[in-house]
């Protein structure tokens, strides 16, 4: 079978304290090509936190967070230089935000918030950006008449599929959700789970979830961490820990989900 | 003619020292703005006030100095700040680009190519490039520290996702030995192509936000652009009506309600030098054609 | 091909006092390349929740259950992924889709999984969607609007679109008219004949008698307690 040796991402003792107050705490796992992870876990437990340890947001007190760097190898990312980190950060990994506004910039057209990340790699075609935009709107399912629009004359579920295409015109490796389909409506959720799975696949993405929407995880994520008060309490494939959770407080968060 | 009451170039020493230092620091290091604690000066920001702080920090009882807005000598911000330097310093004054070893101007760089005796002082509203699309003062810092200049290129693809063309017609933003992206204040982007290579000293001030920045002579810089559609240093398409220079940035002004203007040159001494010399503009009173035209206002001035 | 040895497995119900159920206990058997192995018993044996442990959707206690050479049991969970993606496939008898996907790319879905090109694998889709008679009008549709009927055919499509060596199946013929019951009957012969190892749960009992090589009373491995039904899990019937 097709597995590879090397992790994509290797989390290792993932630590935040905010005074005495516990963010997380010694959280490991390692990340494969191609995976996709779900975090779940209530408001509190610690998984915001952890993601943004992981994106250097914040810098975690312990542990290391190492990628494997198309150029270097394996590379902790909290010890290497801010302007690696944020090279990183418009090249290999993307991350899309809740709100779309925290990831768009509102001010300027559609296809300059997709062509934003090209530019920062160095594009510097006109007519090759704008291509590459309107490419990117219709894969997300824009009508490629509306590059000049700004995204502030957009839906909801558009400006979160254009943040997203904005996340993925470079062609990253991996990347970090935060509640990606939080504040849609429950329609325009199922159009963005499907248009993300197929991403996913198509680009071989790996990606990591944070939700605490279960069903947005049993159907993009291939595994499982349940998060509680700032540490990992059970984690697995998908469906396993959701079908037969181990944990009481696992138990306890499937069996809360209301059935429709 | 010196009011005693002021120190030479009415800064005291400490603080004009201080602008030095920020001037100098500026000058190692091009394109890079550099805070300073800017005075109180008795004008409103907005008219100059970082200028001047970089003219009476550089200015010494043996220079000449000259005032240009938007071109012109004899425009209030230029008469008012020229006058100030005569009573606080004394110093010599002129409208001749080539006989001012310090030149304090406002949105423009003089048609006269400047020499290395000379020092250009450009007052500059907004130093920050990027600001435009990034409003975050702590960002944009990072930006230039880390020398991320993509979305210097977002304004220009808006630019021309919405006019088909570079539409940036002024502070049209540059790149400096490679490294800095600066605002060359609100200058034409005519200007643009003088600012590299330059034999004099360019010194930006900016009073409000406190910032200076520095190209020293024959820096190179370069305005950014895509490769298809490269950078042009565009002006009216027409002559001056008064010297009929075809090569220098022109204004245009209207003459009357009736659809008439002119466009003249917007440098007055360069034009006036040309006068001087001879030429004529289509326009001027000199021409008779021009003359004729003028004796019958109620006819369609052809350009 | 799948071999269990002494597997057990226990629930722990941390929120109703920590009761621990026994489900299953010591269960050991193998099934062969091109086998097919009943699984029987009563309604509540544990049939489901074997199956179910065999895909890994339930945690195993102890015990090994391997298919070709991984151990379910102890492999990593991305080891599992790709072994369901290219060795175990499993009909259930309920279709979960992401709504909105048409029907045929729900079917064509799997081997896309495998990398297979889109026109093929749709090509793939549409000749076993037209087996089962699921009339092409709907192909562009999502089934989740679909019958009971048409949509556990989508389900049997997917499930044989691509020949896995290992199959699970969950009642393949409830619910199915003669004619379809038919064409999967000949479907589970065909990959049977192509060296699939498979098990099922048939309650159709003609139909058992027609594939299956052997049947394994779960029963007998099932600690006497009858109410432990398959629904015991936490999402009751929800296997992916």
């Amino acid at each position: 079978m097709s597995t590879d040796l090397r992790p994509l991402l290797s989390v290792k003792d993932i630590s935040k304290r905010y005074g005495s107050h516990i963010g997380c705490a010694g959280v490991s796992f390692d990340l494969y090509p191609g995976e996709v992870m779900g975090i779940v876990g209530e408001s509190g437990s610690g998984k915001s936190t952890l993601l943004n340890c992981l994106v250097g947001h914040l810098t975690p007190d312990t542990g290391e967070v190492v990628f494997d760097t198309r150029v270097d190898g394996p590379k902790d990312t909290t010890t290497m230089s801010e302007s690696e980190r944020r090279m990183l950060g418009r090249t290999d990994w993307a991350f899309v935000h809740q709100h779309a506004r925290d990831g768009l910039r509102m001010g300027v057209s559609a296809g300059g918030n997709v062509g934003e990340r090209l530019m920062a790699v160095g594009e510097r075609h006109y007519g090759d950006i704008r291509d590459k935009a309107t490419d990117w709107l219709e894969r997300v399912e824009i009508d490629a008449a509306r590059v000049d629009d700004r995204p502030t004359t957009f839906s909801g579920g558009m400006q979160q599929r254009l943040q997203i295409a904005r996340n993925l015109v470079t062609g990253p490796r991996l990347v970090f959700m935060d509640e990606p389909t939080g504040g849609l409506d429950v329609s325009v959720q199922a159009r963005l789970l499907d248009l993300l799975r197929g991403l996913v696949r198509d680009m071989g993405l790996s990606a990591i979830i944070v939700t605490h929407d279960l069903a947005v995880v049993r159907l993009l994520a291939d595994r499982l961490m349940v998060m509680k008060s700032g540490r990992v309490v059970e984690a697995g494939l998908t469906d396993q820990v959701l079908d037969d959770p181990q944990h009481a407080y696992s138990q306890l968060l499937v069996s809360s989900v209301l059935q429709v | 003619m010196t009011d005693q009451a002021y120190n030479f170039a009415y800064l005291d020493e400490q603080t004009k020292r201080m602008i030095r230092r920020a001037i100098l620091k500026g000058l190692a290091i091009p394109g890079y703005q550099v805070p300073f604690a800017s005075r109180e000066m008795p004008m409103p920001y907005g008219w100059g006030t970082g200028g001047v702080q970089v003219s009476a920090a550089v200015l010494t009882p043996e220079d000449t100095f000259k005032v240009i807005d938007q071109g012109a000598d004899d425009t209030t911000n230029a008469v008012s700040i020229r006058s100030f330097f005569e009573r606080t310093a004394g110093v010599r004054t002129t409208t001749a680009t080539c006989e001012a070893s310090v030149i304090q101007t406002r949105h423009r760089i003089p048609e006269e190519p400047l020499t290395e005796n000379q020092i250009l002082v450009y007052q500059v509203p907004i130093p920050e490039p990027l600001r435009f699309l990034e409003p975050r003062e702590s960002e944009t810092r990072k930006m230039h520290s880390l020398e991320e200049y993509g979305l210097m290129h977002v304004k220009l693809y808006e630019d021309i996702a919405r006019h088909g063309h570079i539409a940036t017609s002024y502070a049209y933003p540059v790149k400096v030995e490679g490294r800095y992206v600066m605002d060359p204040s609100p200058i034409p982007k005519f200007d643009n192509p003088k600012l590299g290579d330059m034999h004099a000293v360019q010194l930006f001030g900016a009073g409000r936000e406190q910032r200076i920045y520095a190209l020293p002579p024959y820096t190179q810089v370069v305005s950014l652009d895509f490769e298809d559609h490269p950078f042009e240093a565009s002006k009216a398409d027409h002559s001056c009506g008064l010297c009929g220079a075809t090569d220098s940035y022109l204004d245009e002004v209207i003459t009357d309600d009736q659809g008439g203007r002119m466009f003249v040159c917007s440098d007055t001494d360069y034009c006036e030098g040309r006068r001087a010399a001879g030429f004529v503009g289509d326009m001027s009173a000199d021409n008779p054609a021009a003359a004729m035209m003028a004796a019958q206002p109620t006819l369609e001035i052809q350009t | 091909m799948i071999e269990l040895k002494d597997v057990s497995k226990t629930f722990t119900l941390h929120n109703q006092g920590s009761a621990v159920i026994e489900v299953i206990n010591d269960v050991s058997f193998h099934v062969a390349p091109g086998e097919c192995v009943a699984l029987t018993g009563a309604s509540g044996a544990g049939k489901s929740t074997l199956m179910r442990m065999i895909y890994g959707n339930y945690l195993t206690q102890s015990g090994s259950i391997r298919i070709g050479d991984v151990d379910i049991v102890k492999a990593e969970p991305r080891t599992v992924i790709a072994m369901r993606r290219e060795v175990l496939g499993y009909v259930s008898q309920f279709l979960r889709v992401v709504p909105r996907v048409p029907t045929l790319d729900v079917v064509a879905d799997p081997l896309r999984a495998l990398g297979v090109s889109a026109e093929e694998a749709r090509a793939r889709a549409q000749e076993l969607l037209t087996r089962l008679n699921i009339p092409e009008r709907l192909w562009t549709l999502s089934p989740t609007t679909f019958s009971g009927g048409e949509q556990q055919r989508v389900n049997i499509a997917r499930g044989f679109v691509h020949a896995y060596p290992a199959m699970l199946l969950d009642e393949p013929t409830a619910s199915l008219d003669a004619t379809n019951r038919e064409v999967v009957l000949s479907l589970i012969e065909e990959a049977k004949a192509g060296g699939a190892a498979i098990i099922g749960i048939f309650h159709d009992e003609a139909a058992r008698e027609r594939v299956c090589d052997r049947e394994i009373d779960v029963s007998v491995f099932t600690p006497g307690l009858s109410s432990c039904s398959g629904s015991i899990g936490y999402q009751k019937e929800t296997a992916a």
